[in-house]
């Protein structure tokens, strides 16, 4: 299963990213393998709107079945759950850091949005 | 004919120059549309008390997809082509956000298999009354929750010029970002009202800067004239950009204003200032524009 952690740089030491459409990129992080891999998020991050969705499509295409990000809007939840994405919430400094809480089930699946919406 | 009134800085007095200028001209015989353009506060209606308005809702389309036509994942240029990110591809379908469409119809232009279909989001409320003698006021209130305003200051500013009045007054909403580009477009001229303050200054410039883009004449109003300093005057003299009236600021001005009461029917000298405004106005016209007559 991959893993999208929203991060501000291109490596697991990056520090976590608490933005998911507007991150500055996603390691992707394969479960199985134990391989990351880094897609920047840069044609997303100063839209004028629609980043949530975008980033939402993106993970979604880049074969994501779960994210760690720091909050979700009601527009990229929607999104990210008609996929059935699942969604979890960190506040953890380093992108490692988050995937080491992620990896002890010490994070909560989320049940919906964290934030309300904005344009 | 349309005069915008306008301004950088909210709060400077627009819908007082609005309302007192609309009732003056009415006194002296001329027929004309006040239109409130500032759909996310309108407050044109406080200085009219017992005004009854006829009221209808404004739409504004949004993509339908049809998803049995939808040829799917190998097209998607609905979501590549959208300026404003409202569409996504998700799994299996086109997914439509509406609330971030802006209503431009390129997705059903661009879509080969005709899947897409006009929807509508509900905008606003548009108010009007076109009984009250010489005057129709035209206003609108935005739907809360809606994010956009231009498509209802459209609708407000159309049901203005459906009127037939000689005259088009348009009380703008402040800043220079869409909902005052959308309101001030079109307009013969502009009258920007401010305060003569640094921040007045400040927010008159860029309001200036704008308008000279839209190639749209101006004049400027002070108003609150005595507080301050003289920045206001000097940057106008040096601009070389006319100033209409100094109204002046007072305690009997301000109490007026918060009751809800005209100053042309409550302070005795508001009367000429306010038909010196109205003649110097006129002079910001092109030549060529008739004047409307009493």
């Amino acid at each position: 299963m991959i893993i999208a952690l929203s991060s501000q740089g291109s490596s697991l030491e990056s520090a976590f990213d608490p933005r998911f459409g507007r991150a500055q990129g996603f390691i992707l992080y394969d479960t199985e393998s134990g391989e990351t891999r880094y897609a920047s998020n840069e044609q997303n991050y100063d839209l004028p709107q629609g980043a949530g969705i975008q980033s939402a499509m993106n993970v979604v295409k880049a074969g994501a079945k779960a994210i760690i990000t720091g909050h979700v809007g009601p527009k990229a939840y929607a999104a990210l759950e008609k996929a059935k994405v699942d969604v979890y919430f960190s506040a953890a400094p380093t992108v490692s850091e988050a995937l080491e809480a992620f990896k002890q089930n010490r994070l909560t699946l989320a049940q919906g949005a964290d934030k309300p919406g904005h344009w | 004919m349309r005069i915008a009134i306008a301004s950088g800085k909210g709060g400077t007095g627009k819908t007082t120059v609005a309302v007192n200028l609309a009732t003056q001209l009415v006194k002296e015989g001329y027929s004309l549309a006040l239109a409130d353009c500032d759909v996310e506060e309108p407050n044109v209606h406080l200085f009219l008390p017992g005004i009854v308005f006829q009221e209808r809702e404004v739409h504004m389309p949004v993509p339908v997809i049809n998803h049995k036509t939808c040829l799917g994942e190998s097209c998607q240029s609905c979501v590549y082509l959208c300026r404003f990110k409202a569409l996504i591809w998700m799994v299996d379908e086109v997914m439509v956000f509406p609330e971030l469409c802006h209503g431009c119809g390129l997705c059903q232009e661009a879509c080969p298999a005709g899947a897409v279909s006009d929807g509508a989001r509900l905008v606003g409320v548009l108010r009007h009354n076109d009984t009250n003698g010489g005057l129709a006021v035209i206003d609108g209130r935005m739907r809360v929750g809606e994010a956009m305003a231009p498509p209802l200051i459209r609708e407000v500013k159309a049901q203005a010029d459906s009127t037939g009045r000689d005259l088009v007054l348009l009380d703008c909403p402040p800043g220079t970002s869409c909902p005052m580009i959308t309101s001030v477009q079109g307009a013969d001229a502009s009258i920007l009202v401010t305060e003569p303050t640094p921040f007045g200054l400040h927010d008159l410039i860029l309001a200036v800067e704008t308008l000279r883009q839209l190639d749209i004449p101006i004049g400027v109003v002070i108003n609150r004239h005595g507080i301050g300093d003289n920045r206001v005057e000097d940057y106008l003299a040096q601009e070389g950009i006319p100033l209409l009236a100094r109204i002046p600021h007072s305690e009997e001005a301000a109490r007026a204003y918060s009751r809800g009461k005209l100053l042309v029917d409550t302070l005795p000298e508001m009367k000429e200032i306010f038909d010196e405004l109205w003649l110097a106005t006129q002079k910001l016209l092109p030549a060529t524009t008739e004047e409307p007559h009493a």
